[in-house]
């Protein structure tokens, strides 16, 4: 052990100790109509926790989809951890955190659909826009999704994009559909 | 209350209507193997989402099999735990669990303390016939917790804790099928959500999924380098827990083995930090007495109630919570943080060490205490006043890789001068012994009296929520405690709307104080273990000839040789610090 005394570890005029948190970076910000708007729809609800389905469901057809900065207003309004929210978003398949395409594309898979070949129309449709079930084009033009009947089984296989159905469509017809947006 | 009167394994039994089969069978003593179910009853705490299914009981004349954590109990129902069709099922149950689980038992960090383990052993599984895919997922490491989900059987006990005991909010199942996990929002990592590192989803996780970050190599790597002073504390509850993990009845004390054993560690100095304690007393007494006499004299730029700022755990919790309160709490670090600012300066001197080559270790019952030790504003040039944090477990490993035997360890005591303590030093480890210790300092300090009697009884017990008024010498001080993090936020609550009453508050994050943090030996459900570890430290807290901080004559000495008065600049320097609002919100801010 050492026995030298002048170790310079006594604290000078000045405080060393001068820390601080790093800044957070806010990364987006919600513009304050679009957060008076869900603080509407939650007001709706009585800013009830039992109501987040709801809640969630109602914003969804406002916006389209759930962004995360979305869900955060949600969390502060009912007063429940935004995780919670998250975990609902994330379990039902309803839900989306991706910005739904100018012109959503839904191809029905249901039983009549299916078996008049409405798997080959959704491969036609991923490879003509080379996008994945769920996801938008790089240009936010088109997205697919695919339901479970459209009540119009005597048309199938039926696709809708946006609320105009289509009827009898075969693979060949993809293009086409595709093409008639594309203008 | 309606008894019900049914037969258990041929047992007739009569319990309250309303009781669950497996508490039934146990009240009976009848152990039904559980596995997401979780208690810590008498404190209200219990997790029953009747999802593992390894609880299944037969009950006569019903069709499937039920779960008795969630099945209540019926007039005349005849209820078999064990026949051949209930371990059957059980055991398909658990193979089913362990075919989407890792088998790196070797080398997990959790192997001997791991329930999925011992259920495993008790129903004698030996192989898997299940082979399919398993899921995984990225592992997380935060200052204090690591998150392996690959390890997380989906019990959600974590998810209780962290929701509704302690309302951090930070955990929540998300995904379905196959694909769920327990995540913060948005798999964002723990270190970006609102996780206080109170450790509680640690302490009952039955798996590897949730363990701490383990600092054992970085100390060892300390220890053995000629140029470094390396220097410990210990945490009060340290001392009446480290004993279960040898073996020793839970509530016994092993204060002095556990200095002997960090002595044969290798530890150049053993020092308590039940001296910091009573060093904050100093600091945070004063602190209290200055806002209560300018309150009374008409100031209302004063703030009261004064919340108490030891815990770390807590500490987070409101700067994320209450950033609108952050002139609220004490401005008094925490005793590891003033230990640490204390030995880097004044002990160091003493030595002739610099600051750089002096290594300051903590043990301590927490996990908090990782992220606090590792805080931007206790670094002094990037040097940390406290270098590593580990928890009561990670000792108890350290000193059996050591082959100490620590049953066989004479009893020794610390060294000077950071190893002299008060009673009121020891009971900081406990819920109600902050306050209690700031009282008995703050009374003979207020009144220029002596005090009658030294213990506070009204101050002490594990309710969640506390309160009682001490008597001043005719002025009446109402205190306030909480322990756990959503008794916190009821409180805190009250004090944002204005409607607290309380004079000061105390409040501990973790259920039963610092004995039940979560860095402490796992006590698996079982709260008279908590029980068992507050008595022990009043038990020390009696043995004491001193039990008074300001009574502390090491605590005179440093006043009078280095910091002057309590609430000097220099304490202020060295033993205060200021708290940043952390917002819970993930991107918006109003």
């Amino acid at each position: 052990m050492s026995t030298k005394t002048n170790t310079e570890n006594h604290i000078a005029n000045e405080c060393p100790y001068n820390g601080s948190l790093p800044e957070v970076e806010v990364k987006i910000k919600l513009t304050a109509d679009k957060i008076e708007k869900i603080d509407a729809i939650c007001r709706s609800f009585d800013n009830d926790p039992g109501e987040l389905i709801n809640v969630l469901h109602e914003t969804q057809s406002e916006f389209g989809y759930l962004p995360a900065e979305v869900q955060d207003v949600i969390a502060q309004n009912l007063r429940i951890p935004v995780a919670q929210v998250y975990g609902v978003v994330s379990f039902y398949s309803f839900f989306t955190m991706t910005p739904k395409g100018e012109h959503p594309i839904s191809i029905c898979l249901g039983t009549a659909c299916y078996v008049r070949g409405s798997e080959k129309i959704l491969e036609e449709f991923k490879k003509e826009l080379k996008i994945e079930v769920g996801e938008t084009t790089p240009d936010g033009k088109f997205s697919i999704n695919c339901l479970r009947c459209v009540g119009a089984c005597g048309l199938a296989p039926v696709v809708m994009v946006g609320e105009r159905v289509f009827g009898r469509v075969s693979p060949e017809g993809v293009k086409q559909i595709i093409a008639e947006y594309n203008n | 209350m309606e008894m019900i009167k049914l037969t258990i394994d041929n047992k007739k039994i009569e319990v309250a209507e309303g009781t669950t089969i497996l508490k039934a069978a146990r009240q009976f003593g009848i152990d039904i193997p559980t596995l997401c179910h979780f208690e810590l009853g008498d404190m209200g705490i219990e997790n029953k989402p009747g999802g593992c299914r390894i609880c299944v009981v037969e009950i006569e004349g019903r069709r499937n099999l039920a779960p008795s954590c969630i099945t209540e109990v019926q007039e005349g129902m005849v209820v078999n735990t064990h026949n051949i069709r209930v371990i059957n099922a059980r055991r398909t149950v658990l193979e089913l669990i362990i075919s989407d689980h890792p088998f790196d038992c070797l080398v997990c960090a959790k192997s001997g303390q791991c329930e999925l383990q011992h259920l495993a052993t008790q129903l004698g599984i030996r192989e898997i016939p299940y082979k399919g895919e398993q899921s995984t997922y990225r592992k997380d490491t935060s200052p204090s917790i690591i998150r392996d989900i690959d390890k997380c059987i989906l019990c959600r006990r974590c998810e209780m804790m962290c929701n509704q005991v302690q309302t951090v909010g930070a955990l929540s199942a998300i995904n379905r099928g196959f694909m769920s996990v327990v995540a913060p929002a948005f798999e964002m990592n723990l270190e970006d959500s609102p996780c206080t590192y109170c450790g509680q989803c640690v302490s009952v996780c039955p798996t590897g999924a949730l363990t701490e970050v383990d600092h054992t190599n970085d100390i060892i790597r300390a220890l053995s380098d000629p140029s470094k002073t390396v220097i410990v504390q210990t945490a009060p509850a340290v001392r009446a827990a480290l004993g279960e993990e040898f073996g020793m009845e839970p509530g016994t004390l092993v204060t002095g083995k556990l200095v002997a054993a960090l002595r044969r560690l290798g530890f150049d100095y053993v020092f308590d930090t039940d001296f910091s304690a009573d060093l904050t007393i100093m600091e945070e007494g004063t602190e209290f007495l200055n806002r209560i006499k300018r309150h009374m004299a008409g100031d209302t730029s004063v703030r009261l109630p004064i919340l108490t700022s030891c815990c770390p755990g807590w500490v987070n919790f409101f700067e994320h919570n209450f950033p609108d309160l952050l002139d609220v709490p004490s401005t008094a670090k925490s005793p590891q943080q003033m230990f640490g600012a204390i030995a880097k300066t004044y002990f160091a001197d003493k030595i002739g060490v610099n600051r750089n080559d002096l290594v300051v270790v903590s043990i301590m019952p927490c996990l908090a205490k990782k992220y606090e030790c590792q805080r931007n504003e206790f670094k002094v040039n990037g040097n940390p006043d406290v270098d590593y944090s580990i928890s009561t477990r990670e000792l108890a490993a350290f000193i059996k890789l050591a082959n100490i035997d620590f049953l066989d360890l004479p009893d020794e005591d610390f060294d000077d001068p950071l190893g002299e303590s008060s009673g009121a030093g020891v009971i900081f480890g406990n819920t109600g012994g902050v306050i209690e210790a700031a009282c008995r300092t703050a009374y003979e300090l207020y009144t220029g009296k002596k005090l009658e009697k030294i213990e506070f009884e009204e101050l002490r017990g594990l309710e969640g929520i506390r309160s009682a008024t001490i008597d001043f010498d005719g002025l009446p001080l109402n205190i306030g405690i909480a322990n756990g993090l959503g008794n916190a936020r009821k409180l805190l609550d009250e004090v944002r709307a204005g409607t607290s009453n309380y004079h000061a508050i105390e409040i501990m994050a973790c259920p039963g104080g610092c004995i039940g943090g979560g860095g402490q030996p796992y006590h698996h459900g079982n709260s008279e273990i908590l029980r068992r570890r507050a008595a022990a430290i009043y038990t020390e807290d009696e043995r004491k000839t001193i039990r008074k901080s300001h009574e502390n004559p090491s605590i005179i000495r440093l006043y009078s040789e280095f910091l002057g008065e309590p609430g000097s600049k220099k304490s202020h320097c060295l033993l205060h610090t200021h708290y940043f609002p952390k917002s819970n919100e993930v991107t918006i801010h109003r």
